[in-house]
């Protein structure tokens, strides 16, 4: 053994898990050299335009693309018949659906896209879209999901209109998608039968979209001497995008190259394909030049990805002590006009059965019915994994509004139907095991630091002065995550299992690379996967690159989506590390002429049991492993590939405590005071983790105070310009506090369990629950999302607690 | 191309001249002529700082502001940044601050929180916050970078870094 500080120096020096190491990846984006889609320039590259329609529900009656070529540097205009002759006028969706790529005589959706004009440069592309003329013939819209299925409602979808199913389960209405169904609802309704209160609210999860500063864009390049095809997109799934392509084009999937360089952030938005990235490849195969298709701002939020628009029902049935006896939830989920949902196929509404959240709950039902209605397709994942976020904003009201039935404090309730610390690994009544936490330490550490007594107080006095100018609300969450998307055996997309990757090269002076199937669109990944390594391997940190997102180079993986990077990718790394360790190993052995078992690992080296002036360093190892003089038999080399398939699902948790004053005149509502505590098991890198907490509960302030996607009765989208869509800036930000806990996946190999998503889906509904409670006391039990100013202000209205009192 | 016009600025301290359309926007001579990718575009509406650069001695939104307009201005982009090399003390705050993510609003955020330390050397946080309000940002909810703001204000004050222009 060395001295303390010797071993510590060594440690340092690696910079392994748990050491917030400064990012590797922030050089290149600090001086202005990231390299984002539309940063590649090809030679003889094209631009496309995108034509849309401006009505929401139209049949096409012609297109006429004359005056368009007209203009000078336009050099092609596409439609669905162009796109006819090559098969892909229509596209497979990830949620087992089709999709126009080029409207088809008829559109769905106002923005939908119509055509696309290719031209020299943007601005004659722009030009030529402006002057594609198509004449449309006005049909009626549904906008309302609620009026989907009404018998006289119109069809949406003709092409798909005869058919019985249309990815999931059997359709009852030529407007319905599915319906899902989960947990025992005799068993449910029974228990509702003959408890002691019930509880029950309608509670709307708006349609809101996750709005990633890069908008999405491709550079599609065919090559026609080779047949091989390079596409550079926006995309947090570059493998399994490879694949849609692959099925769409016909093209071999090994002539298809997916580069996703720099990723301008995410949130979910950059998962799906979208119509844009297929209309530039099919451009590029037909003109034989690289054409580069970006979208305007304006493009991404009326058309790409939403997320939400979950419009649910909460009922919980509990004994009059406030234990939970039973749940049932059901939802309307608006899909759009093409169901797009990003979800594991076995799960068309995603993982929303975690909805049981962090309670012991014995009997639960839920059930979502999906419609199509005249809206973009919507069903990403924004920022949580698979409708997580509308699950847990469920039952966090919900136990909310129990306790206030009960007259019982909120965190009290959390504490009495907590799933208790030895329970776990706990089965759920919906079927998943949570593999570990430990709620109630969590839930007092964050009422301690908060001082909740104190703030209640506070309240109760600021409640019995009718003249204070202000409400103070108190909103808790606690809640339970479901990430690590997932064992194959439940969890796949188009058939594809959700395993991950990793393949490490350690090179003889001990540098190593290492490539994964995930992708970073800002997680840090170059950071933290090269800090597991560093642990694992003893080799420095700064010393490992990493890199994903190029098909040709990294090994398959399902992506960077529903915080899956570290649950799935970061076990990969970890396990291949280990295989290259346990090589290393015995060529320790072998120099050392020792038994395997005879040496242990120590930081950085092999020693020799019992005589620690022996051993060999893992620089030294990796030298060797390329000279020869190996036990015999061995391969040389320090390789490893690890497809990691993760036996469960991970289950990340967190108590978030908030505090607002809202302005009984105005209906503003300031943000004192949020606290939020996660336990995401190991943490890898502090700094990053942190960061990452920042950026979510931003996210979820977003939501909860003003997001919303407004559309009026033809359709027509009302605002998707950054000006009517509110995104927070640094003066509506409220200032952050963190806390964490420690419990590690008892399955993870090194017992992380994902972080990134946890603070939009518990800051989203801690802040909701909190405005409402400031309200509690006048006997409003719930208030849908955002709460802006608008919206709060109608409530004192209503209430009439706005009216100065004369004294 | 029929109507073009010669415009002739400084760019990072370097001459250059440009032949485009009078429409043609700032952002796209910067970044599809000119090779500076710093600035990114993500609404051009000006809405949200991603193409900030600076133009005389202002942070402006080069997605709304024409090339022509710009004849004879001396503008600074992300990448005149650095001097002979070395990080300006405000790139060096963001990376130790952890106060980038994805990093496409940084160059916009950078430049941005330079010209602000020019007029506001001892910022305080709501200072920083409302210099800085101009500049979306998706990932890093901004608290890091009101931190690295500030940390690059005290190193200037330290160091006496960055009072003159970058690159000039
Ligand atoms: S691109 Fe110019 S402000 Fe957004
Ligand atoms: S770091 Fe991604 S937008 Fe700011």
């Amino acid at each position: 053994m060395g001295d303390m500080t010797e071993l510590k120096a060594r440690e340092d020096k690696l910079q392994g898990t748990g050491t917030s190491m400064l990012r590797k990846e922030d050089a290149r984006f600090i001086r202005g050299q990231g390299s984002y889609v539309d940063d590649i320039q090809l030679p003889g590259m094209l631009f496309g335009a995108l034509v849309r329609s401006p009505h929401a529900h139209a049949r096409i009656k012609s297109i006429d693309k004359a005056a368009a070529k007209a203009v000078p540097g336009v050099v092609a205009v596409l439609t669905a018949d162009d796109l006819k002759p090559v098969k892909l006028h229509w596209m497979p969706t990830l949620g087992g659906d089709v999709q126009a790529v080029l409207a088809d005589g008829k559109v769905c959706f106002q923005y939908q896209e119509v055509a696309m004009v290719l031209a020299t440069d943007r601005y004659a592309a722009a030009d030529g879209a402006a002057l594609v003329e198509v004449d449309y013939e006005e049909l009626p819209a549904i906008v309302d999901p609620k009026k989907a299925m009404a018998p006289d409602a119109p069809v949406i979808r003709e092409d798909i209109a005869e058919k019985k199913e249309v990815g999931h389960g059997p359709r009852t209405h030529p407007n319905h998608i599915f319906t899902w169904e989960a947990g025992d609802k005799a068993a449910a309704d029974a228990a509702f039968a003959t408890a002691a209160v019930t509880v029950r609210e309608e509670i709307l999860n708006p349609r809101v979209h996750p709005c990633p500063l890069e908008p999405c864009g491709c550079v599609a390049s065919f090559d026609k001497g080779t047949g091989a095809l390079t596409v550079y997109m926006t995309t947090q799934a570059p493998h399994l995008v490879r694949t849609v392509l692959a099925m769409l084009s016909g093209i071999p999937e090994s002539k298809i190259r997916v580069v996703a360089g720099d990723i301008g952030g995410g949130f979910g938005n950059k998962v799906p394909v979208y119509p844009g990235y297929v209309v530039a490849i099919v451009a590029s195969i037909v003109t034989g030049v690289p054409v580069k298709w970006i979208e305007t701002r304006i493009e991404n939020i009326s058309t790409t990805g939403f997320a939400r628009d979950y419009h649910g029902v909460g009922e919980l049935a509990a004994d009059a002590d406030g234990r939970i006896k039973a749940l049932r939830f059901t939802a309307l989920a608006d899909h759009g006009a093409f169901n797009s949902h990003v979800s594991a196929t076995k799960f068309p509404a995603g993982l929303f059965s975690i909805c049981t959240g962090s309670y012991a709950i014995p009997n639960a039902y839920a059930r979502v019915d999906a419609v199509y209605t005249n809206k973009a397709p919507g069903g990403v994942a924004y920022r949580c994994s698979l409708r997580v976020t509308e699950a847990i904003y469920l039952i966090e009201r919900m136990v909310d509004v129990l306790a206030q039935k009960l007259g019982l404090d909120k965190a009290e309730i959390r504490r009495r139907n907590f799933v208790q610390a030895e329970q776990f690994p706990y089965t759920t009544a919906f079927g998943w095991t949570l593999d570990s936490g430990n709620y109630h330490p969590a839930l007092e550490k964050v009422l301690q630091a908060c001082d909740y007594e104190g703030l209640r107080r506070e309240q109760a006095a600021r409640r019995a002065d009718p003249n204070a100018p202000t409400l103070m609300g108190i909103g808790l969450a606690t809640f339970t995550e479901i990430l690590g998307a997932g064992p194959t055996s439940v969890c796949d997309i188009l058939g594809i299992g959700l395993f991950d990757s990793c393949e490490i090269r350690v090179h003889p002076t001990g540098a190593a690379i290492a490539r994964m199937g995930t992708m970073s669109q800002g997680q840090g990944h170059a950071t933290t996967y090269a800090q597991i390594i560093a642990t694992e391997l003893g080799l420095p940190a700064s010393d490992i690159v990493v890199e994903e997102g190029d098909t040709d180079k990294a090994p398959y993986g399902a992506g960077t989506w529903g915080s899956r990077s570290t649950p799935v990718s970061g076990a990969a790394t970890a396990q291949a590390a280990r295989k290259i360790r346990d090589k290393a190993r015995k060529i320790a052995a072998h120099l050392l002429e020792v038994a395997e078992g005879d040496l242990e690992w120590e930081i950085d080296r092999f020693t020799v049991k019992g005589n620690p002036s022996q051993w060999k360093t893992m620089k030294e190892i990796c030298m060797v492993a390329h000279t020869g003089n190996l036990p015999a038999g061995m391969e040389p080399g320090l390789n490893a590939v690890t497809y990691y398939d993760p036996p469960n699902m991970t289950y990340p948790f967190g108590a978030y405590l908030c505090v607002v004053d809202v302005d009984k005149f105005t209906g503003e509502v300031k943000m004192r005071r949020f606290y939020a505590l996660d336990d995401c098991g190991t943490r890898i890198n502090p700094m990053i983790i942190e960061g990452q907490i920042h950026g979510g509960l931003t996210e979820a302030f977003a939501v909860a105070m003003g997001q919303q996607m407004p559309f009026d009765e033809a359709g027509n989208h009302l605002g998707n310009t950054l000006l009517d869509y509110f995104l927070p800036t640094a003066m509506e930000t409220p200032h952050w506090e963190t806390d964490y806990t420690v419990t590690p996946s008892p399955h993870h190999p090194i017992g992380a369990k994902g972080v990134a998503e946890s603070p939009h889906v518990g800051g989203i509904p801690c802040m909701s629950n909190a405005v409402i409670d400031a309200f509690a006391h006048l006997g409003v039990t719930h208030m849908d999302m955002p709460h802006s100013a608008w919206r709060v202000w109608q409530k004192c209205n209503e209430l009439g607690i706005n009216k100065r009192q004369t004294p | 191309m029929a109507n073009t016009h010669e415009v002739a600025f400084k760019l990072n301290g370097k001459d250059v001249q440009v032949s485009v359309v009078p429409r043609e926007l700032l952002i796209h001579t910067l970044r599809d002529r000119l090779a500076h990718t710093g600035p990114h575009v993500g609404c051009e509406t000006s809405h949200c700082g991603a193409c900030t650069v600076d133009l005389d001695g202002m942070s402006v939104k080069s997605c709304t502001v024409l090339t022509v307009q710009c004849d004879g201005a001396e503008l600074f982009t992300v990448e005149g940044l650095q001097q002979a090399g070395e990080l300006h003390a405000i790139q060096q705050a963001f990376h130790e601050e952890h106060a980038l993510q994805c990093g496409y609003c940084t160059p916009g955020m950078l430049i941005r929180a330079w010209r602000l330390l020019q007029e506001t050397p001892e910022p305080t946080e709501q200072d920083i916050r409302y210099g800085l309000a101009g500049n979306l940002c998706r990932c890093t909810g901004y608290q890091n970078i009101v931190k690295a703001v500030q940390s690059a204000a005290r190193k200037v004050a330290d160091h006496k870094v960055a009072a003159q222009a970058p690159s000039a």
